[in-house]
């Protein structure tokens, strides 16, 4: 006994060696990227904007109720793509702008602008958009503008390049009825191409992140809104999983003691049972990027173990993990499909290993010191392939991690509160977590790259997040 | 059984009354100085005797069906406060320690009671569920509730019960018995609960 607490001594001083190393030996420019303390919705961070470095968007007011509808929603999806400085009209969005207010504003982007005074202001009020003040927009501090228009059931949308004084690029978009449920969609799409007209990136504006909440699973957009049930009430539902083409989706349910799988359209709402599954207990479901392949957890009387079924032809249930007395779970894809992280006890504490698609070359994936490091779950592969977010034990609470898959480097990416389930956007930049830094357990969205938070749903109880890649558009149903 | 023995027993009683009254027939080729006062007086006869058969009838079964329903009544009751021990003790829940599913020492004297039932209950299937408090990760704690039945199955056929008997399933965090975020109520729901699949009608006491 005497001898075992030796050991427990002993491993703990070696995990806070191992800890002092780890925070000293991170470079400097990874503490950007982690979180701060402040959990106000919307309130910047000071560390993580770096002004000049961020082009300046100013989202032109809207004349008409659609339109200012539309403006809102666009101005914050490119808000919250934490691409953009996004830059608010003094006096209350009026065109009328008195000339000492933006002086003060755009005071921080003056070293820029002197460099493209040049910029022929003849050129205002071109064809596109007659009587847009270029100089007034860069002085304010924007790089872009974009201006809305509306004509008959389409959207209108000119994107102006400030420094050159011209439109970049104009598009019509079809925009449904305000009260239309397509609505929100569409102009989410429309701020996605915004962001392709202007940095020739895509966006995640047109996004849902599904989630379980009271047992249920409901589907929410990426800016908190639209939040609706899409799982049945008569059964308590975990897990819910996107498939990569964005169109379905996958979730467990408890049927009498059992775990079963469901894949559902998300379009239609129907669903099918998927087979071979339902006679054990499944659950964490995930579909491998071709949509061929249902990867799930099975627990039986030996454990835990990794299976795939292929769902396109129901059959071919395989076993992928036999751990033995061990437990292997919460399967995650590569986006080559070549791939597959996952949660092993084989080690003793639950750490991250990776496996090929097939079971074969099973190995640890993130590192861990032998009882120092905390046990580690819930893998989720990033969208471009390069990073695999976790949460991990640290200090009795859970952290979300971020590994680096070339280089096997774990870096902590939250140190506020308890946060775990991280799941990617689609721009591999954004993740949405569960966290109780605001006293509860609610779902939160991290800027991976500039550390910027924001409550997604401000509700407690909601967890286990999945955000959906880029929602394709409707079939040809819609007109 | 006991029933069957009772309703013999009845009509034992029935077959002794009907020969006491049937037994002693006078047999009269008397003379008859008046033949009708002779004709009444033995119709009178005949019909006393016959009434004091019946009442002793009905009061024999009356008697049996008496004792029978009290005999009934007293060993019923007596079964069911023996099945309502034994279920108590069946439902009995153990419990486990933070991320451990391995039985403690009061969680095996919990569960050895639970063997004794099985043996005196062939028919007996039971089913068990883990469960996990909230600190855990939701979807680990599915296999740890899962970790936690299997142990407490393991168990049981370890000391010689046939596993086909016992189901197991796992609810993780889903389904917490206490409400509460602190350590008396995480130690409440890090538990496994017992349930009767079939079998489990006329239980018998070890």
């Amino acid at each position: 006994m005497r001898q075992a607490d030796g050991r427990t001594a002993g491993r703990a001083v070696g995990g806070c060696v191992a800890i002092t190393l780890f925070l000293s030996g991170g470079p400097p420019a990874r503490l950007s990227a982690q979180d701060t303390s402040a959990i106000d919705r919307g309130v910047r961070v000071g560390i993580i904007y770096r002004p000049g470095v961020r082009p300046g968007l100013v989202v032109l007011p809207a004349k008409n109720p659609i339109l200012d509808s539309v403006r809102t929603i666009i101005a914050r999806d490119l808000d919250y793509s934490d691409r953009f400085e996004l830059i608010t009209l003094p006096g209350g969005d009026s065109l009328h702008v008195s000339a000492a207010a933006p002086a003060a504003r755009a005071a921080p982007a003056a070293p820029r602008s002197s460099g493209r005074s040049a910029s022929p202001s003849e050129r205002q009020g071109g064809p596109a958009s007659p009587g847009l003040n270029y100089p007034l927009y860069q002085a304010l501090g924007a790089d872009f503008a974009v201006a809305l228009g509306v004509m008959a059931d389409s959207a209108l949308v000119s994107v102006h390049d400030v420094a050159a004084a011209g439109v970049r690029r104009e598009y019509r978009a079809w925009l449904p009825p305000l009260k239309d449920p397509r609505f929100r969609l569409a102009v989410h799409r429309l701020s996605d191409r915004i962001l392709e007209a202007t940095l020739g990136l895509p966006g995640i504006a047109a996004t849902r992140i599904l989630f379980v909440m009271d047992g249920k699973v409901d589907m929410i957009d990426q800016d908190g809104a639209d939040k609706k049930l899409v799982s049945s009430t008569d059964h308590q539902a975990m897990s819910p999983a996107w498939g990569s083409d964005g169109r379905r989706f996958a979730y467990m349910e408890f049927w009498a003691g059992r775990g079963q799988l469901f894949v559902q359209d998300l379009a239609t709402g129907k669903r099918g049972a998927v087979a071979t599954t339902g006679h054990a207990l499944d659950f964490t479901p995930a579909f491998s990027p071709d949509g061929k392949t249902l990867a799930f957890s099975r627990a039986t009387d030996e454990g835990t173990d990794v299976y795939t079924v292929n769902i396109k032809d129901n059959c071919c249930l395989q076993r992928l993990t036999v751990g033995r007395f061990s437990d292997n779970l919460s399967p995650a894809y590569s986006p080559d499909g070549q791939r597959i992280a996952f949660v092993s006890t084989r080690a003793g504490s639950p750490q991250i290993y990776v496996m090929a698609a097939d079971g074969t070359d099973q190995q640890l994936f993130a590192p861990f010191d032998y009882g120092a490091t905390g046990a580690s779950f819930a893998p989720d592969w990033s969208p471009d392939g390069q990073s695999v977010a976790f949460h991990r034990d640290v200090g009795g609470t859970y952290q979300v991690f971020v590994l680096d898959v070339r280089t096997r480097v774990v870096r902590q990416l939250t140190s506020v509160g308890r946060n775990e389930d991280p799941t990617w956007a689609p721009d591999s930049r954004h993740l949405c977590f569960v966290s109780d830094r605001a006293g509860y357990r609610q779902l939160w969205i991290v800027d991976v790259e500039t550390g910027r938070i924001r409550s997604l749903l401000p509700q407690s109880g909601a967890r286990l997040p999945a955000w959906s890649p880029r929602i394709p558009e409707a079939p040809a149903s819609n007109p | 059984m006991k029933r069957f023995a009772w309703l013999v027993l009845g009509g034992l009683a029935v077959a002794g009354v009907a020969a006491c009254g049937g037994g002693p027939k006078p047999q009269t080729p008397a003379p008859q100085p008046n033949a009708d006062s002779a004709a009444a007086a033995e119709q009178a006869r005949r019909d006393s005797i016959e009434r004091a058969r019946q009442d002793s009838i009905a009061r024999a079964m009356a008697e049996a069906e008496r004792n029978r329903r009290q005999r009934e009544a007293d060993s019923l009751a007596a079964l069911g406060r023996g099945a309502e021990a034994v279920r108590t003790l069946l439902a009995t829940l153990i419990h486990f320690d933070f991320d451990k599913a391995n039985i403690r020492a009061e969680a095996a004297a919990v569960l050895d009671p639970k063997i004794a039932i099985l043996q005196a209950n062939p028919n007996l299937r039971i089913r068990i569920s883990g469960h996990c408090d909230e600190r855990g990760s939701d979807e680990y704690n599915l296999a740890l509730g899962n970790r936690r039945a299997t142990s407490a199955k393991q168990y049981l056929v370890s000391h010689g019960i046939d596993g086909g008997r016992i189901e197991t399933v796992s609810y993780g965090e889903e389904r917490p018995l206490a409400p509460g975020h602190d350590e008396a109520a995480w130690a409440q729901n890090r538990r496994d609960e017992f349930e009767i699949i079939s079998g489990g009608e006329a239980l018998r006491q070890p």
